[in-house]
Order: structure tokens, then C-alpha cells, then sequence
């Protein structure tokens, strides 16, 4: 793998690493290099929490083997690099389902531990290490434990979220979920408002597994579409995905003008109030189109996700997207959902009870930042915290607020690994 | 059910073409050297759906061993329809030309032992009248290059070889395919930066899944590789001893 090949989501351009090494084999010794190590899983992470520039990254997609798959129990065990895609090809035509799925398909197992990844269903289900029963963890001085929530469960608990800053996941075992069929019986509800918004949630949370809206933020009114979901027992034939973003255009296709007309389209569509679809489209709508973040042009682009406690919710939430609108620099349809109550497993896991709001914004420099820094104050006032797996730009003090386990978790870190973003909440300020 | 031996199974092309056999619910007997590697993939295999999987620790150099190699996969798969022949190794050219050991052992490894194999092979697939004998060859066996011609001449004699083999074969109903990758990015190929040219072990293996399939005698991948290598060949020698390829 060339170094070109190890990128970002966003694209932001950052420095490379100075060495790419494999890792194809789980019983492979970490190798002996000069400067600091990280784990490199399939990027999907959007700025530089899976880079390492300057460094080495241990790409871990050779890691891509299953060990077992009991079919009676859903118990699930495999090589830290395996894609949750591989997973879902594998078990769904078995009756089974990952207990929890980020937004798109194409990342691997120990890169959803690494960011204790949620889905649309953390009110029912809680975080990705919630359901994990157990991995190796490789330290830099040799060392392999096992870790689960009742075998070296403190180490266990500063991975699960860890950033992959604690040591190599070579393994790890799965419990997944039994479903009926691979389909999804969706029901769409148009809000406008964000008190709409919160009324048509909680309902949802009560009724459906998963609940997720989609807002168009640049509407004066917030709205959007609030799509509550449950398994279904139905068999439906995968979509034919397959389109592809070849190449990076040179300049960005997203501006004011595509953006607002989209999103508009978008909330405008016809909606059925109930459908049934296969589970690709209903959980991982963007897959559908191969390199999509290429549309962002060269410069690249930012997510910015928060969370805010349920006290703070509906008013920060309200102010946040007054800022985003005010500033003209609006979103791609931004995603707005709760989490639950159920605390999650690790030191450094993002998710917390309230309410999360995630905007992708194309990269138009200072004014870009100067709204990042608005919403920050606001988050922060809130009691709330950024999703480090998203960020590529908060300040070392937005990090250390968030994030009152941090002390505690330094204690954990291998001493041989490092990451860009590591290094730039912890060393600066 | 498929019953199917693979000498090299650890190497990528080999495992990824393994992953798709696997999934139609084929049966398995993997050749490599490395126990430890072997036990991971058919634990892999296994779980894709594999029908059976058996494993056998064996160097392939060591000739004196295929027999035994043989018969325990004919018991084991309890009758063979296809054997893929797909170990490998890539030699360090410059380190070759200072070492005539060295150039013989890479010759060993990449041409001798995979003859001998295919000799066996050959008289067990004549006797019974059907089945495919595949082997993963090299665009590089097409034309000695100064840059790896210690290489190029072991798969070339390999390609000659199964010629010869296709054509004793085709009255006994026997398939002998030789599978001719370009670049492919696997372990092997780690040090090398990656063009437009690499292309991943999976998209190989289906190519290689497909020609037996199909019943194919020759098949480079990917494809297009026969358009370049047919350029490459007919580059006259007047020429081609200038160019530093
Ligand atoms: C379209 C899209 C939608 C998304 N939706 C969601 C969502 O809904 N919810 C959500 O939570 N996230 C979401 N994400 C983010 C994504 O789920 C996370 O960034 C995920 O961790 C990426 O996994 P990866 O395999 O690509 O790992 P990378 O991004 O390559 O790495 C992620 C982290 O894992 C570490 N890591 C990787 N392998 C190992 C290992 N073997 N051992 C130890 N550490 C390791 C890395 O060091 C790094 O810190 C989304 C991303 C995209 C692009």
C-alpha cells in the first residue's frame, strides 16, 4: 500500500505517513520502527484521528479472516480487519445482523471498537462496544491480552473508544443480533421545527429500534424527515449499487446554490408514510455512491458532530443551527438523533445521553473555522463534546472539557503509538 | 461439490480464490509451509461455507514429499476435480545475478518444483479423465526483462511446460489452464509503489475462478494484460536489448 492509499474521509490534505506497514497475519510481531506507531483500518474516519503523519500506520485490512461463526448463538469471531460489510454478507442470509452499524458499511471491526461507533438505534442498543465480547490487544512490548468486560475489563474499557492509541486490536468477538429477513419496514414522518422534531422522536424511540431524521439546515424552520425503523420479516433482493465518484473534480460542487436546491428537493420528495426496503439503503444510504467525499473538490471537506446533554438539548441544538443558517455556509443534509441513557463502555467513548447533530461542511478556510469556533462555544456551554472519529480541527481545551475520563486514559496509552490528532489536542495549548 | 487442492495457499491470490470456492460450498485441501497461517485460513474458509477443509503442511521444493502430499489430499477430499498450483516466490534479482545458488534455488522454487507437481498431477487427472490443472504463472514468464529475468525464465519454463501438458491432456478431457497475473498487490509485491497497472488479489482470483470455470486454456490478468504483453513480445530484440525494462 502506497501512502497516498492511506487517507482521511475529509480529504483535508494532511501531511503523510513516512511508512506504511502491513499487517497480514494476527500472530505477527508489531514492527520495530524508529519513530510512533498507529492502527489504520479502512479510513472512514474523517480527519486525522486514524493518521499518523511522519509516523508508521499498521494497515490492517490483510487482517481480514473470520475465526468462528456459531449460526445457533450469533457469536462471532474475526480478524481485526474484517469490514463490517464482509460481516453482513456473511450473516444476514444466516438470520443474523450487526447489533450496531455506523452510517456506512465499509469500516472494519476494531476501527468501530477503536471509536466505540454508534448507529441509529443507541437508544435501544447503546455503542458498538456494548456488543463486543472480547479482543487481543498487541502492546508495543510484546505483550497480548484479552480483554472483555470481565477479563482485564480496565483495559478493555480504555480501547473500546480508544482511538487505537492503547495498542493493535489483532481479533476481537462479536455478539450479533438474530433478525427475520434482510429487510427494514421504514416509517417516514416530514417535522418542521425543532419541537416537532423532539415530540416525533421521543415517540419514535418508544415504537422503532431505529430513529434517525435527516434536517435540512438551511431552511429558515428546521425540517426534515424523522425515518423510524424495525426489522422486518421479508426477503427483498439487494439494490444494485455501483456508482462512483472516479476521480476528484477540481473545484468543489458543493456551494450555496447545490446545497439549498438538494436539500429542498430532498425534504420535498414524496415521502410513503410506510415502506419496506432491503437494510443497504435504509442504513447506509451514501454507500450507494463509491467516493462520494470526492465531490467536495481538492480542498476537502469537515464533519462537524455533537452531542449535547438532554437538559441543554432543544436549546443548543436551536442555537447551533441558527449559527449554521445565519452563516450561510450550510450542510449536506445534516443528521440529528438521540442517544440513549445506556453508558457506554469506554473511557473515551462519544456517545452520551442527549441529543447528536452531525453537518458536513465543504472547506472554505477561515470562515469554515470561525463557524467551527461558534458551535464549539455552544456545545461547550451545553455540557456537550465532539466526536473525535469526525473532528480535525477542535482546540486541545474542547477536547479536554468533552472528555473528563482523559487522565484516566493516558495512563493506558502504548507508549510506541501516536496519532496526528493525538498529537494536536494533546501537545497544543 | 467441488473437490479442490491448492499448493501456495497462503499466498493472497490463492486465499482470495479459496474465499470464492468456499462460498459456493466447495471442499478444500490447502498446501502451504507455514502452520500456523494455514490453521487461520481454513478456520476462515470453513466459516465462508467450505464444505471440508483439510490442511498439509509441506515446503514445495521438498519433491520427495508430493507424493505423500497427494495421496493425503485424494483421501481427505475423497477424490479431486481441480488442483491449483500457486506458490510463489519473488525473487531479489541483483541479489540473484551475484549468487548462482541463489538463482537456482529461485528457479527451484518457482519452475522445478511447480513441474513436478504438475507431472503427478498430470498422470493422476490422464488416468481418471476429467479435472483441471491450474497454475498461476506471471506476464513476466512472456519475455526475459533485465530487471527480472531470474523470475521471468522459471515462469516461462512453467508456461512451456503446461503447453506441452494442455496438449497431451485435451484427449483425456483434462483442463490445463495457466493463469498469467500483471501486477498484483499482495505481501509479496509490499515494497513496490502501486500504479494504475496493481490490481488486487480478489479481482485476480475471480478471473482465475472464472477460466476454470470456463474451461480456458490460457487467461492473462487483468485482461487487458494480453494487449500489453502482446505489444511487449513483438518488440523486435534489436531493439528490446536497448530498452531497460
Ligand atoms: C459515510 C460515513 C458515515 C459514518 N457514520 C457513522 C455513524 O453513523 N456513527 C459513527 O459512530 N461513526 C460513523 N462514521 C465514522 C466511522 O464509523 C468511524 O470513523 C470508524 O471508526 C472508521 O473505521 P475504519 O475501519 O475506517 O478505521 P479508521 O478510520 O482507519 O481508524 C479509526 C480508528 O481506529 C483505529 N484502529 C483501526 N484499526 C485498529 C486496530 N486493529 N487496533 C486498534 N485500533 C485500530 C485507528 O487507529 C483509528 O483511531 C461514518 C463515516 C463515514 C465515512
Amino acid at each position: 500500500m502506497s501512502a497516498a492509499q492511506a487517507s482521511a474521509w475529509g480529504n483535508l490534505g494532511w501531511p503523510p505517513a513516512a511508512e506504511i506497514r502491513r499487517v497480514d497475519t494476527r500472530d505477527a510481531d508489531l514492527p520495530a520502527v524508529a519513530g510512533t506507531l498507529l492502527p489504520y483500518g479502512n479510513g472512514r474516519s474523517y480527519g486525522d484521528s486514524c493518521l499518523n503523519p511522519g509516523g508508521t500506520l499498521l494497515a490492517t485490512r490483510g487482517l481480514d479472516r473470520f475465526i468462528a461463526f456459531d449460526a445457533d448463538t450469533g457469536v462471532l469471531a474475526c480478524e481485526a480487519g474484517v469490514l463490517l460489510a464482509e460481516i453482513l454478507d456473511l450473516v444476514v442470509p444466516r438470520g443474523w445482523f450487526l447489533p450496531v452499524t455506523p452510517g456506512t458499511r465499509y469500516v472494519t471491526v476494531a476501527g468501530a471498537i477503536a471509536n466505540d461507533v454508534h448507529g441509529k438505534n443507541h437508544h435501544a442498543g447503546g455503542a458498538f462496544g456494548a456488543h463486543v465480547r472480547s479482543f487481543e490487544l498487541l502492546r508495543s512490548d510484546g505483550s497480548r491480552r484479552r480483554c472483555s468486560p470481565a477479563e482485564n475489563a480496565d483495559w478493555f474499557a480504555a480501547t473500546v473508544g480508544g482511538l487505537g492509541l492503547t495498542g493493535l486490536v489483532t481479533q476481537a468477538e462479536l455478539q450479533l443480533k438474530r433478525i427475520a429477513g434482510n429487510a427494514i419496514a421504514v416509517r417516514n414522518v416530514r417535522f418542521s421545527g425543532l419541537d416537532e422534531f423532539f415530540a416525533l422522536n421521543a415517540e419514535a424511540e418508544r415504537e422503532h429500534e431505529y430513529a434517525v431524521a435527516w434536517i435540512d439546515c438551511l431552511a429558515k424552520t428546521p425540517r426534515g424527515v424523522l425515518m423510524g425503523g424495525d426489522h422486518a420479516d421479508a426477503d427483498l433482493p439487494a439494490p444494485r449499487g455501483g456508482r462512483n465518484v472516479p476521480l476528484t473534480p477540481p473545484l468543489s460542487l458543493i456551494n450555496h446554490a447545490s446545497l439549498a436546491a438538494f436539500n429542498a428537493a430532498y425534504y420535498g420528495k414524496p415521502w410513503p408514510a410506510a415502506q419496506t426496503v432491503h437494510y443497504r439503503p435504509y442504513f447506509y444510504p451514501l454507500d450507494a455512491v463509491g467516493h462520494w467525499n470526492r465531490i467536495y473538490g481538492p480542498r476537502g471537506f469537515y464533519q462537524y458532530q455533537s452531542v449535547v446533554p438532554p437538559a441543554a438539548a432543544r436549546a443548543a441544538t436551536g442555537e447551533m443551527l441558527a449559527a449554521i443558517a445565519g452563516s450561510g455556509q450550510g450542510s449536506f443534509l445534516a443528521v440529528l438523533k438521540n442517544f440513549g441513557a445506556r453508558s457506554s463502555s469506554g473511557l473515551l467513548s462519544f456517545p452520551m445521553a442527549g441529543t447528536t447533530l452531525a453537518l458536513d461542511f465543504p472547506n472554505h478556510g477561515a470562515a469554515t473555522l470561525d463557524l467551527f469556533a461558534r458551535l464549539d462555544a455552544i456545545v461547550r456551554a451545553a455540557g456537550g463534546r465532539l466526536y473525535p472519529a469526525k473532528d480535525a480541527r477542535m482546540p486541545a481545551a474542547m477536547f479536554r472539557a468533552g472528555y473528563p475520563r482523559l487522565a484516566e486514559f493516558t495512563s493506558y496509552v502504548d507508549p510506541k503509538f501516536s496519532s496526528g490528532f493525538w498529537r494536536r489536542v494533546m501537545e497544543n495549548n | 461439490m467441488q473437490k479442490i487442492l491448492i499448493v501456495g495457499a497462503a499466498s493472497a491470490i490463492a486465499e482470495a480464490a479459496a474465499r470464492q470456492w468456499a462460498g459456493r460450498g466447495a471442499a478444500l485441501f490447502l498446501v502451504a509451509r507455514n502452520a500456523a497461517k494455514l490453521e487461520a485460513i481454513a478456520a476462515d474458509l470453513k466459516v465462508r461455507g467450505a464444505a471440508a477443509v483439510s490442511t498439509h503442511v509441506m515446503d514445495a521444493t521438498d519433491t520427495a514429499a508430493h507424493a505423500a502430499m497427494l495421496d493425503a489430499a485424494l483421501a481427505a477430499l475423497g477424490g479431486l476435480d481441480v488442483a491449483l498450483i500457486a506458490h510463489g516466490t519473488l525473487p531479489d534479482q541483483k541479489a540473484c545475478e551475484a549468487s548462482v545458488e541463489l538463482t537456482l534455488r529461485e528457479i527451484d522454487n518457482n519452475g522445478l518444483s511447480v513441474i513436478a507437481l504438475a507431472t503427478r498431477l498430470a498422470n493422476l487427472l490422464e488416468a481418471q479423465g476429467r479435472g483441471t490443472i491450474a497454475v498461476i504463472g506471471s506476464v513476466a514468464g512472456d519475455r526475459g526483462r533485465q530487471s527480472n529475468y531470474v523470475y521471468g525464465a522459471a515462469k516461462g519454463l512453467v508456461a512451456r511446460f503446461f503447453e506441452g501438458l494442455r496438449n497431451r491432456l485435451a484427449k483425456a478431457g483434462v483442463q490445463v489452464l495457466t493463469v498469467k497475473p500483471g501486477f498484483v498487490d499482495t505481501p509479496m509485491t509490499a515494497a513496490f509503489p502501486k500504479g494504475a497497472l496493481w490490481a488486487q488479489p480478489e479481482q485476480v482470483a475471480r478471473g482465475i475462478v472464472a477460466a476454470i470455470d470456463r474451461r480456458k486454456d490460457e487467461v492473462y490478468l487483468p485482461g487487458f494484460w494480453r494487449l500489453i504483453m502482446l505489444v511487449i513480445r513483438h518488440i523486435p530484440e534489436r531493439i528490446f536489448k536497448r530498452l531497460s525494462l
